[in-house]
């Protein structure tokens, strides 16, 4: 089943990160997911967090507040 | 501790490129290459051990904590040493502040968090600390702390939840559902490498705005006769913290940079209290804040919370050069 990946954000250098290493980690592995950027901070709050980026993969949250390494979001994508 | 930084700038300076060290341009590059040097290795190591404390810093652990004891007007005082040691990008304030409003927060206990943290942060404390020394840091920063402190208090004071945006209030009125969280815990060790590399990533994004400011200081350094601005700035004129507040404000996306031309306005006759108010309203009254800011309260609430903190910021720029 296809993974849905979020990465929520207000656009600081962290978040644009995040995307980057998880766009980066799905192409490169062909992993069949669907990458949503998450910007608004309504929406953001649904989560509750209070430190971003958050990357949220099929509705939980995995990581938060720092930018993970490529093996790391690799390893939570299998 | 620097010595042999300085060493090796007069060896590479005044031998191998062989400007003189009595000549402008020698002791312009010599100030930027012993300058740079300095910042950069006091940046990366500041910025690597507030990475350590950022990764296990329990934010939730904080929150409850605030909100469960009755501290008896501590907690503005502690929301604001915790505002300090968490080096929070400013895009998390927003989130932060929902999260804490949410929890049962005082809404002034929230804003003494919001004041300090960009106040005393990561960057401006290996800034200063390489430019000004130790003296002029723990005076930074312990002001940054009462600056939150009764920034907070006074705001804390003023009723100012009505000002809120209607979703926010709607958010704190409906009970907090528990968040769907999973991340395994990770050795020290295994998290050392992303630590390191998140430094240095801060490190490379402040980079131009160093390298820039501290070319400005240096040419300045060099070239602008001593006690030039003690004619303008130096006498005491009430009307100085206030101006270089008001050029603070645009400043912020090179606050890396602010430093080390402020630390030349400091050698060249300008107090040292104007010059900290104008570090402090460099990254406590930020545009790019407000506009975040402005999705959670109302611009009536943006306004009072940056005229109290340029109040505060004014006040203390004035103590200062009384005191020092």
């Amino acid at each position: 089943m296809s993974k849905v990946i979020k990465v929520l954000g207000t656009g600081c250098p962290k978040y644009q990160a995040m995307i980057g290493v998880v766009k980066e980690v799905v192409l490169k592995n062909k992993i069949d997911a669907t990458i949503e950027k998450v910007d608004d901070i309504m929406e953001i709050m649904k989560y509750s967090v209070m430190t971003t980026p958050t990357l949220v993969i099929d509705e939980v949250i995995t990581i938060k507040g720092r930018v993970p390494s490529k093996d790391e979001v690799l390893a939570l994508l299998n | 501790m620097f010595n042999w930084l300085q060493n090796f700038s007069d060896w590479l300076i005044y031998e191998v490129v062989g400007w003189g060290a009595n000549t402008k341009l020698g002791s312009a590059f010599n100030f930027f290459v012993y300058d740079t040097l300095k910042i950069l290795i006091l940046l990366f190591f500041i910025v690597f051990l507030m990475g350590i404390v950022n990764g296990y810093f329990p934010i939730e652990k904080l929150k409850n904590y605030l909100n469960r004891k009755k501290l008896y007007g501590l907690e503005y005082f502690f929301s604001s040493i915790f505002g300090a040691i968490t080096p929070f990008c400013s895009c998390s304030s927003v989130p932060l502040f929902i999260g804490f409003v949410q929890g049962g927060i005082p809404l002034g206990v929230t804003f003494s968090f919001l004041i300090t943290s960009p106040l005393v942060n990561e960057a401006a404390i290996a800034l200063f600390l390489g430019m000004f020394g130790i003296k002029a840091t723990l005076i930074y920063v312990i002001s940054g702390v009462l600056l939150g402190t009764i920034g907070g208090w006074i705001l804390g004071k003023l009723n100012l939840q009505p000002l809120l945006s209607d979703w926010v209030k709607k958010l704190i009125d409906t009970k907090k559902h528990q968040e769907i969280y999973k991340e395994k815990e990770r050795t020290f060790y295994q998290r050392l490498p992303e630590i390191t590399r998140a430094a240095w990533d801060i490190v490379k994004s402040v980079l131009i705005y160093v390298i820039i400011g501290i070319a400005i200081g240096a040419t300045m350094h060099s070239y602008v006769p001593e006690n030039f601005f003690n004619q303008y700035l130096g006498g005491g004129q009430w009307w100085t913290v206030p101006l270089a507040v008001i050029f603070a404000v645009p400043m912020y996306a090179n606050a890396a940079g602010i430093v080390p031309i402020i630390q030349v306005f400091v050698a060249k006759g300008v107090p040292l209290g104007t010059a900290i108010a104008f570090m402090m309203a460099t990254v406590g009254l930020s545009i790019p804040e407000a506009t975040l800011l402005k999705k959670v309260m109302s611009l009536k609430l943006i306004a009072i919370f940056f005229g109290v903190v340029t109040f505060a910021i004014l006040i203390s720029g004035y103590l200062f050069n009384i005191l020092l």
